[in-house]
């Protein structure tokens, strides 16, 4: 029951059979569910999100990717809450690519935000309600009784007045013959049996016996295997190369141009490496050849003396300025970061003449399709994206240029047959498409009784949306949001502020990473606030509560966060408490760090204790999952993180000069979450701003020092 | 010719000999549940035993495995009863999921060596499997709740 791709699609995979019939809501019918002609005809499918077998199986399609943070599992939930299903006898198959199953935001299909739970809220409710209402009208029909007299449960409709009941399974038939109802009812939330309850995760299983197949898992008949050698440098070209030694490695079969590099396609992974070491290539490294990080950092800080565009503007900033006696100034920075996700970026492509299939994991699937569409040379809806799981994604499989599809499009359109591009953990961390850097001049003003009366933050950082479909949504009155995100939206009680973005010139290719523009700015302001409460003499708790005014939900994650971890209270020896709350995502987070700072300037974090505020929950375990998962991930930007440049090229290439957290490293993280009925927000993203800021807070009770750039070095620190 | 067993089962490859044993399994033998993560032996997701020991597929030549016997995740139990699995599902253990059969291939070896490992215990041996979602309280938890399982404490 639990196995979402389960062995006859592994088979399919490997016989490359056509996709399975059984069209019978409109829309190509994804793999693995190749259903007998009798199964399909007493399929009951009511819209595009369900299908009830006559075996009682209730198969859910899941419009969005998962990527760990258990879409397949909540998702699910919320159409079998209120369809009555046996949870027991749900599975889920991922979407293909139809308008059906855009995002219910974003009008695409993609994955994205922390935004999947609350954008399928209502829908994947209501459809599991009509569901209910048509099974419920099919038994009523059988029995020749009033729907009023029935009920459902647990994947039955139940006559209590003659002891009848029918299965899902035994009326799919008969209710495929029902009319959808216009308007149902949903239920009401007290009634919930499901939704708000800790729920074991569909996918778990098929996750630890080797079943669960990720793209890098697929393979298809006469498949091929490329590896691509890509410019040294980001935007350069290739100029000429040779490529007679890498074709005389065995097992290489052919070697072609792409309009990103140099494909070495081999009957398999090993050959297709050997290849490429052997390629002889010369490029022309183009205008980033000379780019140095130490360089950049210092035109970053010209840039920063310059106004840039206003993002948020309160009052008169300067002027409060101007007047202040307690002034302070700092500036924060924080480098490119690469998303790392543990299953390096591949593809499977397979173009023909008449039609094209994708097999990868994608948190962009619209937008793939439309890429490898061109690519191909075909029309979008000749192209099957087929959604597999994603060995991790944060972000990087979100890529607006499509291009880790669009190079395996190329390459088996050049060699006419089935190509998996596979990246090396090399090419995935020299790659691009990082985090961006960012470089922060922020001041404030301190009043007479120590509350800022002005506050200037001026960021500047490059634009990863500029230039891209997405502009005309995310730019507003010339400001890149997913860059002021988390510091024009200061929750503090300011009365004069002023945000500034001063965009820096593009090159480097840069991307949302986990929790976006709120990974710096979260850093930045709660550091900067922790300044003020420190100079203002105040406790950092404190003081966030005394400038939090109407802000209940910030005010009570930070109250939850400060009362479980026992802030205030003595800590043992040698260990030191800080405090941040950050809101994104629609969600409000607070988190304290427990750090001690070791003699070398080594940092170790005990304990976070994070509280949260998402609105109503569906699957409470998978936000203590998030949570846990973002310090690790926060933790581990704030320890190690950075992508830096020499001459143009990357300086760090695996996980040794890229370090991850390890099992050692991580701290025990405890989740307590606020009880709300509050708008439902994220959770995939919000826990990791609060934590850099709430370890450097913590660094500075521990020893004066104040982190101010990121990632935290142990040089500063040393005692 | 390279002649070993792979979870009990006698196989045979034609291809060179310095192929990392990780792309064999996968590739050759279709085993894709042994993952690729750094080919460096820093990360620990192609973690399968070699003669009972863990060993890291990508930097190990297939030759090394000739006349040895391989375990892969997929022959740690036909049916999830492996007390590690069973704890992995308890303790709802993964999120994206791609490390985590590495992450059990190395804790079988811990407990079978260690059948009560301590959190240091752990620590030393796990930490050569990276996860980036971060599930490593969730995994330190199962382990400890597999080694009871083990013990016979818990079912």
């Amino acid at each position: 029951m639990n196995e979402i791709l389960n062995l006859s699609r592994r088979d399919f995979l490997k016989t490359g059979a056509a996709a399975g019939g059984g069209l019978v809501i409109g829309f190509y019918l994804p793999l693995g569910n190749r259903l007998t002609a009798q199964q399909t005809e007493a399929t009951f499918a009511p819209n595009a999100f369900i299908r009830i077998g006559t075996d009682d199986r209730v198969t859910v399609i899941v419009n969005h990717s998962e990527m760990g943070q258990g879409v397949y599992t909540a998702l699910p939930m919320l159409v079998a809450e209120e369809l009555d299903a046996d949870w027991s006898k749900v599975r889920v198959e991922p979407a293909p690519v139809d308008a059906a199953y855009n995002h219910t935001a974003f009008g695409m299909q993609m994955t994205g935000g922390s935004t999947s739970t609350w954008s399928e809220y209502d829908r994947l409710r209501k459809a599991g309600a009509t569901a209910r209402a048509m099974l419920v009208a099919a038994a009523a029909s059988t029995w020749n009784v009033d729907a009023a007299s029935l009920r459902t449960q647990n994947g039955y409709v139940i006559h209590d007045a003659t002891k009848r009941r029918l299965s899902y399974g035994q009326l799919a038939g008969k209710a495929s013959t029902m009319t959808p109802p216009q308007n149902v009812a949903l239920k009401d939330p007290k009634d919930f049996k499901l939704i708000g309850r800790p729920t074991k995760r569909l996918d778990t299983p098929e996750k630890i016996n080797g079943k669960g197949m990720f793209g890098l898992d697929v393979a298809v008949p006469n498949m091929l295997v490329a590896v691509v050698a890509r410019a040294p440098v980001f935007g350069g070209k290739v100029r000429s190369f040779n490529a007679d030694k890498a074709k005389s490695v065995a097992g290489v079969r052919d070697v072609v141009q792409i309009d990103r590099g140099i494909a070495v396609v081999a009957n398999g992974f090993w050959p297709a490496k050997l290849g490429r070491e052997a390629l002889d290539i010369a490029w022309d490294e183009g205008s980033l050849a000379a780019l140095d990080s130490a360089t950049q950092r210092d035109q970053y800080a010209q840039l920063a003396k310059e106004s840039g565009v206003v993002a948020k503007k309160e009052g008169d900033a300067a002027a409060a300025m101007s007047q202040a006696t307690k002034k302070l100034e700092a500036v924060y920075e924080v480098p490119y970061l690469a998303h790392a996700p543990m299953e390096p970026l591949n593809c499977v492509a397979d173009v023909r003449a008449d039609g094209a299939d994708v097999w990868t994991g994608t948190q962009f699937q619209t937008m793939e399709q439309i890429i490898a569409a061109q690519a191909a040379g075909l029309k979008p809806q000749q192209v099957r994206i087929h959604t597999m799981l994603l060995g991790g994604g944060f972000g990087r499989r979100a890529v607006p240029d499509c291009h880790f599809v669009q190079e395996a499009v190329q390459v088996s359109k050049a060699v006419k047959a089935p190509v998996k591009v596979i990246w090396t953990r090399e090419d995935d961390i020299r790659g691009g498409y990082y985090r961006p850097a960012a470089y922060h001049s922020i001041s404030a003003a301190l009043g007479a009784d120590g509350k800022p009366v002005a506050w200037q933050q001026r960021i500047v950082s490059q634009s990863f949306i500029a230039g891209t479909p997405f502009e005309p949504f995310i730019f507003k009155n010339g400001v890149d949001q997913t860059a002021v995100e988390g510091a024009a939206d200061l929750p503090y009680d300011v009365p004069n502020l002023q945000v500034e973005w001063k965009q820096a010139p593009g090159g480097v290719p840069t991307l949302w990473w986990r929790s976006v523009g709120h990974s710096y700015n979260a850093f930045v302001v709660e550091s900067f606030l922790d300044e003020l409460a420190h100079a203002a003499g105040k406790d950092p708790y404190e003081y966030r509560r005394s400038l939090l005014g109407k802000n209940t939900r910030h005010l009570a994650a930070l109250n939850l966060a400060a009362e479980k971890a026992g802030w205030g209270r003595a800590l043992p020896e040698g260990r030191s408490r800080g405090i941040a709350v950050h809101d994104s995502f629609g969600s409000y987070i607070a988190q304290v760090a427990e750090v001690s700072v070791l003699k070398k300037g080594e940092v170790r974090v005990h304990r976070i204790v994070c509280a949260i505020d998402c609105g109503p929950t569906v699957n409470p375990d998978t936000i203590r999952a998030q949570m846990e998962g973002a310090v690790a991930f926060g933790l581990t930007a704030a320890l190690y993180g950075q992508i830096t440049f020499e001459k143009g090229r990357v300086q760090q290439r695996n996980f040794h000069d890229y370090q991850m957290l390890r099992m050692n490293e991580m701290p025990v993280v405890e989740v307590h979450i606020v009880p709300s009925n509050e708008k439902m927000g994220g959770v995939g993203e919000p826990g990791v701003p609060p934590v850099a800021p709430a370890v450097c807070n913590a660094i500075f009770a521990a020893t004066g020092k104040r982190i101010r750039r990121l990632p935290i070095r142990a040089e500063e620190l040393k005692a | 010719m390279i002649t070993f067993k792979v979870n009990r089962k006698a196989q045979s490859v034609d291809v060179n000999p310095d192929t990392p044993l990780l792309w064999v399994l996968r590739e050759n033998l279709q085993l894709t549940g042994t993952k690729f993560g750094c080919g460096m032996a820093l990360c620990g997701a192609c973690t399968v035993h070699l003669d009972g020991e863990a060993v890291r597929s990508c930097v190990t030549p297939v030759s090394r495995a000739a006349g040895k016997e391989v375990t892969t995740i997929e022959g740690l139990s036909p049916d999830l009863s492996h007390p590690l699995q069973r704890a992995w599902i308890a303790q709802d253990v993964p999120q994206c999921g791609y490390c985590q059969s590495g992450q059990i291939m190395s804790a079988a070896v811990l407990l079978r060596e260690n059948p009560k490992p301590t959190d240091a215990d752990i620590d030393d041996a796990m930490s050569g499997n990276v996860c980036r979602c971060g599930t490593y309280q969730r995994i330190r938890s199962a382990i400890h709740l597999a080694a009871r399982m083990k013990a016979g404490g818990e079912k």
